[in-house]
């Protein structure tokens, strides 16, 4: 493919004006071009600029400040007052360093998951089930800690929560819907692909009303289950239906050779899978599964329609419903965009490492 | 016995079917009892009942004397109303973006993949927060409202000039249908004229004559009117010229916004996937650039585009769901209200999800239809 051309020494700044007049000044459209956006975001950026930061009130001051201001500048003064209940709700603020905790083990716990170093299933499994028990001694109390209800969770932790282990917990349901949709027995195929496509058809809110409010219906009369553990299965369940078709895209690029292999060898069904498909489907796989990790991530925050604490419902009432602040809003929404967005990118651009990661591998 | 795999096969569906048996059974045995204690009736008799509550936005005659069952459909057609527009919307910007995306100008390219993952990292959920609430705080209340032509501003929305009612205006709207179906015979003609004579008449000039034509002409026939309704500030509000809801602006604007980051990634990604030979083989046959994208590239990369297009369409549709975060009156919420007033959670759920899941079913089948009549035949 690559061609060879002449290399050719020339001084940095010439280079700069190369580069500048192939990428920028190419023509005379592009030139209009690369005017018309410096103008747009010269325009755009010095105005929120100016907003922002020039004549934005920082730091810890008195909504006075932020009123003098008429709306000139940001009041980012509401975040630097409330941001301990935007980012843990009303979990007792004498204790907050413990959600603050959960949260950073929690965070630690997928960075360390996405090491390949790690991919182990031993290592994985011990890591996570270690990690989740501290997580629920942190939050819940007990053992030496005061006892915290549930009802009093609230914000990044909840999203967190909701968000990781509504996909851990998801993934072997999905694995086998997975693998149901490609058996041979039509009874099986036919349930999973009911379920897997009535799932898929309707929006998360909708199970998650179902969640809140119809499955009361379903259960023994007393026996009720916490409203946040409802939530977390409804997204189980919903995320399992995505992760199926996202496994059975690894399936299918299995080639047939694979099969045919375990077959000659004398493998059953779930020999074959075990340790033949399922390594090599789930590998290629992980950019995708990563990817379906932060549309849930994004997704959880829908549990606000269903009064769940998360953390934008925490971002929201903190500010909303403070008679003083309510005005500036803005800049709550703009803090919990702030947060989401690190989280998403990361996440992301670690999908895009990976497939790139991956695929050099495989090649090799 | 048990060493026969269909046995085994055989044990194996008719324990799924077994358990899945018991849990219904299980389930419906204490959802009577449940609904016994509460005495709640099943039934879907409720949507004859009068609703009692009122809808703010409706394309349907609907007052709260009307029944439950006509408050869901105002709300469905409001769903697939709003749906439409952002569609519409989030298409022209997706592809404006996407080509931005691989413009040969650095600095247009590096501003529309700022655009994408700025946008596609953020909830929507959140983002129409934002919107609803920057319509309703930020701009000025109705009195001051900004102006731009004959349009206002205002937290009470956007309110601009109407027709007034009159029948030659659904003639002009059957006009624009029939605009389309004659384009549509015009385009197959070209085409098959184009088979046969390798020579094609223009499409472009006599659609464009047919969609304004066939209105001007509906409009014309029936008295062509002119009269139209402008908004007029009167006390707190505006009188008169349509209105249209901080509501529908804030779901509009966020779902156009949101679904346009990813489809600008699929136009981009089905305009790579062309191989440039393409391009070469174009030129080299002598093509104009015109030809050139219209007859070659575009009918490749749109093979790519269209089956995750589609699926973006549906998210959207599923996504204006969302609209009950800030008061739009969609399915889900006049679902929602239906459900706190009768109890009948069952049947609106499901009659929720039945919705959802018709439109999901009749796009992917529509779907598969157009994949196998695009699809490569290959030799």
């Amino acid at each position: 493919m690559s061609t060879l051309r002449p290399v050719v020494h020339r001084a940095p700044s010439e280079r700069v004006l190369a580069w500048l007049r192939a990428n920028l000044f190419s023509s005379p459209a592009n030139t209009v071009t690369t005017v018309l956006v410096v103008a747009l975001i010269a325009w755009l950026g010095g105005r929120f600029a100016e907003w922002a930061v020039l004549d934005a009130v920082w730091g810890k001051a008195g909504v006075a400040a932020c009123n003098a201001l008429a709306g000139e500048g940001a009041c980012w003064a509401v975040v630097a007052e409330k941001w301990r209940q935007m980012l843990f709700g009303i979990y007792p603020p004498a204790e907050q360093w413990r959600p603050a905790a959960a949260v950073v083990l929690l965070c630690a716990m997928l960075v360390v998951s996405a090491m390949r170093g790690f991919w182990r299933p031993w290592r994985f499994a011990g890591v996570w089930i270690v990690g989740t028990a501290i997580c629920a001694w942190l939050m819940g109390g007990g053992l030496g800690l005061a006892r915290v209800e549930t009802a009093q969770w609230g914000g990044l932790p909840i999203t967190l929560m909701l968000a990781v282990y509504g996909t851990f917990l998801a993934f072997p349901l999905g694995v086998l819907l997975a693998l149901g949709r490609r058996s041979q027995l039509p009874i099986i195929r036919s349930v999973s692909i009911a379920y897997i496509e009535l799932v898929r058809g309707v929006p998360l809110i909708t199970v998650l009303f179902m969640a809140s409010i119809m499955f009361a219906l379903f259960l023994p009369e007393g026996i009720s289950f916490d409203k946040l553990l409802r939530a977390q299965v409804a997204i189980v369940l919903f995320n399992a239906a995505y992760i199926a078709e996202v496994v059975r895209g690894g399936l299918q690029a299995l080639p047939r050779g694979q099969y045919e292999a375990a077959d000659a060898l004398g493998l059953g069904y779930w020999k074959t899978q075990l340790l033949v498909i399922l390594p090599q489907a789930l590998r290629i796989t992980i950019p995708a599964q990563v990817n379906s990790f932060i549309d849930n991530f994004k997704d959880t925050s829908l549990v606000i329609i269903v009064s769940i604490f998360d953390f934008l419902y925490a971002v929201k009432q903190s500010v909303v419903s403070d008679l003083d602040w309510r005005h500036y809003f803005i800049e709550g929404y703009l803090f919990a965009m702030a947060i989401y967005w690190v989280f998403c990118y990361a996440m992301s651009r670690y999908s895009q490492w990976l497939e790139r990661h991956l695929n050099r591998d495989r090649r090799s | 016995m048990w060493a026969s795999e269909r046995f085994r096969n055989l044990v194996a569906q008719v324990a799924l079917v077994l358990l899945i048996v018991a849990i219904g059974g299980y389930a419906a045995h204490n959802l009577v009892h449940n609904l016994e204690s509460r005495s709640i009736t099943i039934g879907f008799s409720y949507l004859w009942h009068e609703a009692g509550f009122d809808i703010s936005e409706k394309l349907l005659a609907y007052d709260p004397t009307n029944s439950y069952g006509r408050a869901f459909v105002v709300g469905l057609l409001n769903t697939l109303f709003v749906s439409a527009v952002a569609i519409i919307a989030a298409s022209i910007l997706g592809l404006a973006i996407g080509v931005a995306r691989l413009s040969p100008n650095w600095l247009l390219a590096r501003l529309a993949s700022g655009y994408i993952e700025s946008v596609r990292n953020v909830p929507l959920i959140l983002q129409l927060l934002l919107w609803y609430g920057v319509i309703t705080d930020v701009l000025p209340p109705a009195a001051d409202a900004l102006r731009f032509g004959p349009v206002y501003l205002s937290q009470r929305g956007a309110s601009l000039p109407w027709p007034e009612p009159h029948g030659a205006w659904s003639a002009a709207l059957l006009g624009l249908v029939a605009a389309f179906v004659a384009t549509l015979w015009w385009w197959r003609r070209a085409r098959r004229i184009q088979m046969q004579r390798g020579r094609a008449p223009a499409v472009v000039w006599p659609g464009l004559l047919f969609f304004v034509a066939f209105p001007a002409l509906g409009w014309a026939l029936l008295g062509a009117p002119t009269g139209l309704s402008t908004p007029v500030l009167g006390g707190f509000d505006f009188e008169g010229g349509k209105n249209v809801s901080p509501e529908f602006m804030a779901l509009f604007l966020g779902l156009s916004i949101y679904t346009a980051a990813f489809i600008a990634e699929i136009v981009r990604g089905g305009i790579l996937a062309v191989p440039k030979g393409q391009t070469e083989a174009s030129e080299a046959i002598g093509l104009s650039r015109g030809q050139r994208l219209r007859l070659v590239i575009l009918p490749q990369a749109l093979r790519v585009i269209i089956p995750p297009l589609t699926s973006q369409y549906l998210n959207l549709t599923k996504n204006s769901s969302l609209a009950v975060a800030i008061g739009y009156p969609d399915l889900v919420s006049v679902s929602n209200t239906t459900l706190n007033q009768t109890g009948q959670a069952i049947e609106a759920i499901a009659l929720m999800m039945a919705v959802y899941l018709t439109l999901s079913l009749a796009i992917s089948g529509l779907m598969n239809w157009y994949n196998h009549r695009v699809k490569l035949v290959e030799r």
